[in-house]
């Protein structure tokens, strides 16, 4: 590999590090801030594409279906966390994966009934579809660099409503010991349902702005639902910092072991989990 | 002793007796075809096509084959391996079918080989590429009225040749088919004096394909080869394109890289080159009498699988006017299956000693939303059938 070979694939790693931080970064609200394991993710993820595909033929702009979609989906998220999820909080997490995994079946095959089982595509909005030339036969698709800026302000955003809002602290003190926020008075039921919904619509956000890039087909949820928790667990439970360096270590462990060991590339994202736990069992940034 | 022989008498008169209504129930009664596809899942609308093509046949003589009404069983096979073998059972051992048709995995249908041979059991594979099932497990009572995944990939070895390409990269998911495609077009590739320089692959289903064209556009290859299909195959089309690849690097591939998922591809798609059985616009009055009447029966465009249950359907036919509509006469049914020329809506074919199609491949070039036909590199195609016995 030459040097400029390794700059670009530095650069890979870095923008699929990215990527993958923005599908976990619903998970990390919702599993690893609120505790619930949420199977569904990956469907919600799905939800977020299809919705993508749907609303960007029917206005004819990816923008457009994006804006209509985050208000959709928050409704839908805090809708299903009210029917279902708020009676969950305090069962055991056996029962959570058996409502999230029948939820997962559920969606699919609303999908199926609804859109149909095709692949689809979704166009890159114009002003995005350049690339940036790299070498003499190699350029950088614009949009995917503008999903990684987004990645970025999400990431902050995150980290800065959880750590530095009154709202932050309210859901991390409901997580630490949901009864005792309670009888301080404050509505911790209403807290929930609004960060539930709130990572109901990253994970479909991250499936609108992955919809131009990953082709829009069924059971795609599945495919993000492993690394997403994957990405939660070895950032630590609980810190959006953490899940954004996870993401970024998969990044480069996933394309660096494409490129110099292909034969075990499929198990490289998983080595380097198993290291990172038992280095740090409870994951690379555990807060207290 | 005497308690035992008698046992034994009534067991075996009853044997005869079974077996005398057997043979009765075969000469009057409909015979069964179990269908064994997937009706759920990512596959389920190849599994549909495949159905719909075979019962168009069937609906063209008048709803008979060989002279007879013909009954048909149902299993769902989910594309999933590890229930193929008791699926594959509840056709043959509960409904006791005649013939099996089955299926679009290749692990599925590896497991309903063994089945076949185990029970004997007529079995027409309708899909699955797998080399093995007209290779190494090749048997008597197992057809396939698809492809070896060799095949396409051979024709494109060489057109690649043709074309002057020397040095060419390959690229593909770790699994049979991709694997089983990149050696069908090493193979003619090398033969013809040109050289593959790198060979990489990735695990299914991973599409993160970014690493590999920095790889490509470092090494600068004649061409890149792969084998991709369904989504994955429209998402490396369009990131080949996106990373500007598609101006100095020619992409090829094994057909199915452009086959179900053209519009999900957009632009990106066009002027793809692959080679398949079969395509768009072919100059043959059969494919554009079988178009016409399965467009309005299922009122939706046919495909290749739709072809392929169709051909399944004529191949069995074949074998049953051979054995005077007879199911219960295999032999005579195979006999007459080996020596069919199938007049196929992908053009006429014949079958090899082991039993797959020997046809023409197309290579064809993605033009306004279809994979039109521009030309038959290939003649007449054989799969090696390394490792068959028959």
């Amino acid at each position: 590999m030459d040097f400029a070979s390794f700059l670009i694939q530095m650069l890979n790693s870095l923008q699929y590090g990215l990527l993958l931080f923005l599908v976990a970064s619903g998970l990390t609200l919702v599993f690893g801030i609120m505790g619930i394991i949420n199977l569904a993710h990956g469907s919600f993820y799905m939800i977020g594409a299809y919705l993508a595909f749907v609303l960007t033929s029917a206005t004819g702009s990816l923008f457009l279906a994006i804006l209509l979609g985050i208000p959709l989906t928050f409704i839908v998220g805090a809708f299903l966390e009210w029917a279902l999820f708020s009676h969950l909080y305090k069962r055991e997490h056996l029962e959570q994966v058996l409502l999230t995994y029948g939820l997962i079946l559920i969606f699919e095959e609303l999908r199926s009934l609804l859109v149909g089982d095709e692949v689809h595509g979704v166009d890159i909005p114009a002003i995005f579809s350049a690339s940036i030339p790299l070498s003499d036969v190699l350029s950088y698709p614009v949009y995917r660099l503008v999903i990684s800026g987004v990645c970025i302000v999400l990431a902050v955003a995150l980290y800065f409503v959880i750590q530095r809002t009154r709202l932050g602290m309210m859901i991390r003190a409901g997580n630490h010991d949901r009864t005792m926020v309670e009888a301080l008075g404050i509505n911790i039921n209403m807290i929930y349902r609004v960060v539930f919904a709130l990572g109901f619509a990253l994970a479909a956000l991250a499936g609108m702005l992955a919809a131009p890039i990953s082709s829009v087909f069924p059971n795609m949820g599945s495919h993000v639902l492993i690394i997403s928790f994957v990405i939660v667990v070895i950032g630590g439970i609980g810190s959006v910092w953490g899940a954004l360096i996870a993401a970024l270590v998969i990044g480069f462990a996933d394309t660096f072991g494409k490129v110099l060991m292909p034969d075990y590339a499929g198990m490289v994202v998983y080595l380097v989990m198993a290291v990172v736990l038992l280095w740090r069992p409870e994951g690379i940034l555990k807060k207290g | 002793m005497g308690h035992h022989l008698n046992k034994a008498f009534k067991f075996g008169v009853g044997m005869a007796l079974s077996a005398g209504l057997v043979c009765n129930a075969s000469a009057d009664d409909k015979i069964k075809v179990g269908f064994m596809l997937p009706y759920t899942g990512t596959y389920a609308a190849l599994g549909n096509a495949i159905t719909n093509g075979f019962k168009q046949y069937v609906a063209e003589q008048g709803g008979k084959l060989g002279g007879r009404e013909i009954e048909y069983f149902t299993v769902d096979d989910e594309s999933d391996p590890a229930k193929a073998t008791e699926n594959a059972n509840k056709l043959v051992k509960r409904d006791k079918v005649d013939l099996l048709v089955g299926t679009v995995h290749s692990g599925v249908a590896l497991a309903m080989a063994k089945v076949a041979r185990e029970s004997k059991t007529l079995l027409i594979v309708p899909n699955a590429g797998a080399d093995e099932i007209t290779g190494p497990l090749c048997a008597p009572n197992v057809f396939r009225s698809s492809f070896t995944n060799w095949q396409p990939a051979y024709a494109m070895g060489k057109v690649a040749a043709q074309k002057g390409y020397k040095k060419v990269v390959t690229l593909t998911w770790k699994y049979a088919a991709g694997l089983q495609s990149i050696e069908g077009f090493k193979e003619a590739f090398e033969q013809s004096g040109g050289k593959v320089v790198k060979d990489m692959t990735l695990p299914f289903p991973n599409v993160e394909f970014q690493p590999f064209l920095t790889e490509i556009a470092s090494l600068k290859p004649d061409a890149v080869f792969v084998f991709f299909a369904g989504a994955g195959a429209a998402k490396f089309v369009k990131d080949y394109a996106a990373a500007g690849l598609n101006k100095t690097v020619p992409l090829l591939g094994s057909g199915f890289l452009t086959d179900g998922n053209l519009d999900a591809m957009g632009d990106s798609g066009k002027s793809l080159q692959t080679t398949l059985h079969y395509a768009d616009g072919l100059d043959n009055k059969k494919d554009q009498a079988f178009r016409l009447t399965y467009a309005k029966t299922y009122k939706m465009q046919p495909d290749v699988y739709a072809v392929q249950g169709y051909d399944a359907a004529q191949l069995y036919s074949a074998g049953l006017k051979a054995a005077g509509g007879d199911a219960g006469k295999q032999a005579e049914v195979i006999k007459g299956m080996e020596a069919a020329k199938i007049d196929s809506p992908r053009g006429a074919f014949t079958l090899s000693k082991a039993h797959n199609p020997v046809q023409d491949i197309y290579l064809r070039e993605v033009q306004g939303g279809q994979n039109k036909v521009i030309g038959i590199p290939t003649k007449a195609l054989a799969d090696p059938a390394r490792g068959c016995k028959l």
